[in-house]
């Protein structure tokens, strides 16, 4: 028995410590905005937070987490879809298939988080997630839509 | 045999009438329980006006959509054609789809569910918009009965039916279940496109905003109660076959329920969750055939391929003038071999599908690009007549083709019917998803070409070698040799697309090579490579000729006058005729296919053996635009798909199997790859194309040809990540 502390709430999972959070989240938790895409850290979809941290929860054994570590989800990024970044990739209609796009937006809100006016550079550095329907312009104009930025 | 041929559609006037006077209950969108979906339709009280528009009480307008949405915005099209024929407000339009099972009852009052080939709206415009059209003028009728005038002097406007007479007003949700009994009109006209207010229009997507806070339900995320979870493994070789798998020694690890055959070639694990089912899968002992061509690799395939180019047997699509002797009087000859690899379609959701059978009945819920082969292919595995079976569609997370194969909905019956009365999920895992592809067919290409004194092209020989996707999936669309959709882009009056250069003496022919790797239907088709061919070395024919590129083709394209004015508009679009800055090349590339016009231009510089794309610019026409901001979605993202192909997209065979299983054996296009792009769409009315594909073919040339602009090196064997033309 594992305790995680998900989107603010203390949750009780019974599985394996070598069980990927990943499969906690979707499985466990009921919570399968975070997608699985390849379950080795390359593709980004299951983009989550773990204090503030973007990371790949396809890769991170739950085992290896403790209560004290705040895992966010795209579920608990904010309570009404009113998350800066969420705004953004409403008003400019980022997603297409959008099954990347919790990963995506995780992944965005992580960077703007610590830094908040990214440039070109800092963008294509730090969102690496795939996206095979090709929304990146969409993305990197959303990013800077949210940070307030002229794209 | 698919549903289609079971079924063939024939949407006459009549049949429409007669399927859409049929009234039922509101259809369920694919996530509800078994027990709600036969529930729901006494839930409601909505009123089915006819087949394509639903009309709740407080003004809701649901309107129905047959094709899948996969990302490429045809949801949200469809629905904007119907609304704009219905005259309703298109602030209260959702939609949803309804079940093949349940069109097959209604002799197919959707029409055909299949969406692949850029025809999700070029296709059914026509019926669905008339299905907008006749519920106005119902509703319109419903309305005039209840004043007692005549609905001619009435009109309808944002869901509000007038009388001019009386200005008394109605809404659409207070005649909506009295307008289902209205007779059905038998002419209405369709609206002018120039008069449209809603379709036409760069309006937002229905379907974003669940897809931001992860409430989307995507067929990875379905969950029904009681439900196990499977995780497969197929042969990796070709042809392989299982010969045992030991259970035993997996039976006891956590929440394993049942290991199970699939077919002769595979083997499920099904398990309370997911991860349980892999992780046990992954220790399962399982033994194989030997492989059925071991000696199978991408060298030997490419040199059967290379046979082909020489050979005598290939099917002649185009053949006009005297090539042979406009080559012997040459003053110049130019010839170059290009090469394409296999590609995996790599959708971000690995296939999935979710089934439940039982003696009597099957239910699938399955993100599918053919909702009604996939009940074909259900009703098949399960051993039912169709009528007995049904599919509930969920959001693809990609599809680009791959999804309208059926393989995973086949394996999803025959594992549920293992285990009858409980529902299971099967996930494939990437590993699975990228050794078990439709893949993109390989090909090669030899162009030679005759250049008179003057550096005019007086004759063409291209002869492509390579395989059949037709052989593959439809063998009698391609007997003796002959598969017409190789030739996409290259015939000579097609309206699905058709070459744009006049070349008096032109030789196009077919060597069909077959190895045993199964070929699918990859977002743009063979229309990629047949770009790459015919652009790259249109600019090899320039430079040989000493002339500009654009003033080269110019003078083929006189009688071609849109191919021509798609390529003008990138050319100047990317500054062409303006001197770059140093190490900068431009290049540019135009095809027609699936309907459309397209071209596109880059501007790129290399760098230790890297290529950076500094901007693209995109032109389209489409004919007709129903949503000129997806249609640039879709040409950003045409963009994106067709550099991940030139760029990285191989797989690569070795011992009778694919050896790339994940992304980082199988790199594709990232945020730092992306190029800027620029897009003009110029409609210029008088016809329906797509726009889903076609800009994916001219994004490869166009950076090819910039590549050799900037570097003087010409990249012909794709992908450009494993040639050394630019390291050398």
């Amino acid at each position: 028995m594992a305790q995680l502390n998900v989107n603010g709430q203390i949750r009780e999972v019974n599985v394996e410590p070598e069980t990927p959070l990943l499969w906690v989240l979707r499985e466990q938790l009921g919570l399968t905005g975070t997608k699985y895409g390849c379950g080795v850290a390359q593709c980004g979809a299951c983009t989550i937070h773990v204090d503030g941290a973007a990371m790949r929860a396809c890769v991170v054994p739950v085992g290896s987490l403790t209560a004290k570590q705040a895992i966010t989800t795209i579920e608990g990024l904010s309570p009404d879809g009113s998350h800066p970044v969420q705004k953004a990739w409403l008003a400019l209609d980022v997603p297409q298939c959008g099954y990347c796009q919790p990963g995506m937006i995780m992944a965005a809100a992580a960077l703007l988080a610590q830094n908040k006016t990214p440039t070109d550079a800092d963008i294509d550095t730090h969102i690496t997630n795939i996206c095979r329907c090709g929304t990146y312009n969409q993305v990197r104009a959303g990013i800077k839509q949210a940070a307030g930025v002229k794209a | 045999m698919s549903s289609s041929m079971r079924h063939p559609l024939v949407l006459t006037r009549r049949r429409f009438v007669i399927g859409s006077t049929a009234a039922v209950g509101s259809l369920t969108l694919g996530f509800h329980l078994p027990r709600e979906a036969q529930a729901a339709g006494a839930a409601v009280s909505a009123r089915e006006v006819n087949a394509w528009v639903v009309i709740h009480p407080d003004e809701r307008v649901v309107i129905r959509i047959a094709r899948s949405e996969m990302g490429q915005g045809t949801l949200t099209g469809l629905a904007q054609l119907v609304a704009e024929e219905l005259d309703c407000d298109w602030a209260n339009v959702t939609t949803e789809y309804p079940t093949p099972g349940e069109s097959l009852k209604r002799k197919r009052v959707w029409g055909n569910f299949s969406t692949g080939g850029s025809r999700g709206i070029r296709d059914s415009h026509e019926y669905v918009r008339l299905g907008g059209a006749t519920a106005r003028e119902m509703l319109i009728a419903a309305a005039a009965s209840q004043w007692n005038v005549s609905p001619a002097q009435c009109s309808a406007a944002t869901g509000v039916i007038t009388h001019k007479g009386s200005k008394r007003s109605v809404t659409y949700g207070k005649v909506a279940a009295l307008a289902a009994s209205m007779k059905v009109p038998e002419k209405v006209p369709l609206k002018d496109p120039a008069t449209w207010t809603i379709a036409g229009k760069p309006l937002l997507r229905l379907d974003t905003s669940d897809k931001l806070t992860g409430k989307q339900v995507y067929g990875l995320d379905l969950v029904l109660p009681g439900m196990l979870n499977a995780s497969i493994r197929d042969c990796p070789a070709f042809g392989g076959k299982v010969v045992r798998f030991d259970a035993s020694a997996v039976a006891r690890m956590p929440g394993v329920k049942a290991v199970v055959p699939v077919g002769d070639s595979a083997v499920a694990v099904v398990a309370d969750t997911w991860w349980h089912a892999h992780s046990a899968l992954t220790a399962l002992p399982i033994t194989y055939s030997d492989p059925a061509h071991p000696n199978l690799s991408s060298q030997s395939i490419a040199a059967e391929l290379a046979a082909g180019l020489d050979a005598t047997d290939a099917f002649i699509d185009t053949s006009k003038g005297d090539v042979k002797a406009a080559l012997a009087g040459a003053a110049k000859t130019v010839t170059a071999e290009y090469a394409y690899p296999y590609q995996n379609h790599a959708t971000m959701e690995p296939m999935n599908a979710t089934a439940l059978w039982t003696a009597g009945k099957c239910t699938v819920w399955a993100p599918t690009q053919n909702g009604e082969a996939s009940l074909a292919a259900a009703a098949d595995a399960a051993g039912l007549p169709v009528q007995n079976c049904d599919v509930f569609k969920l959001h693809l997370g990609g599809g680009f083709g791959r999804r309208g194969n059926q393989d995973f909905v086949t394996q999803a019956v025959l594992i549920a019917k293992q285990l009858p009365g409980t529902p299971v999920k099967l996930i494939w895992s990437r590993e699975e998803d990228m050794l078990h592809g439709k893949y993109h067919p390989t090909s090669q290409c030899r162009m030679t070409a005759a250049l008179d004194a003057q550096g005019n092209l007086t004759g063409l020989h291209m002869r492509i070698s390579g395989q059949s996707i037709l052989a593959a999936l439809r063998p009698q669309g391609a007997a003796g040799g002959k598969d017409a959709a190789v030739f996409q882009g290259l015939t000579q009056s097609a309206p699905e697309g058709h070459l744009g250069y006049s070349i008096d003496n032109l030789l196009i022919d077919h060597a069909m090579r077959n190895p045993p790797v199964t070929p699918g239907f990859w977002r743009g088709v063979n229309l990629n490579q047949n770009a790459i061919y015919v652009e790259c070395f249109m600019d090899e024919l320039a430079y040989a000729a000493g002339q500009d590129p654009l003033e080269f083709r110019r003078k083929l394209m006189k009688s071609h006058p849109r191919h021509l004015a798609v390529l003008e508009a990138v050319a100047k679009g990317i500054g062409w005729g303006n001197k770059p800055a140093p190490g900068v090349g431009r290049g540019f590339a135009q095809i027609m296919g699936f309907g459309s016009y397209v071209a596109a231009a880059a501007e790129v510089s290399v760098k230790d053996g890297k290529i950076k794309i500094h901007r693209m610019f995109a032109a389209t026409n489409s004919g007709h635009v129903v949503n000129p901001a997806q249609v640039e979605r879709q040409v950003d993202g045409s963009f994106s798909y067709g550099l991940s192909a030139v760029l990285f997209g191989e797989c690569t065979v070795k011992g009778g199997r694919m050896e790339r299983d994940n992304f980082h054996t199988y790199p594709v296009m990232r945020m730092a790859d992306m190029p800027p792009v620029e897009s003009v769409i110029m409609p210029s009315g008088g016809f329906w194309g797509g726009v889903g594909e076609p800009t994916i073919a001219v994004a490869g040339p166009a950076v090819l040809n910039a590549v050799y602009a900037a570097t003087g090196k010409r990249i012909r064997r794709l992908p450009v990540a494993t040639s050394d033309v630019l390291r050398a």
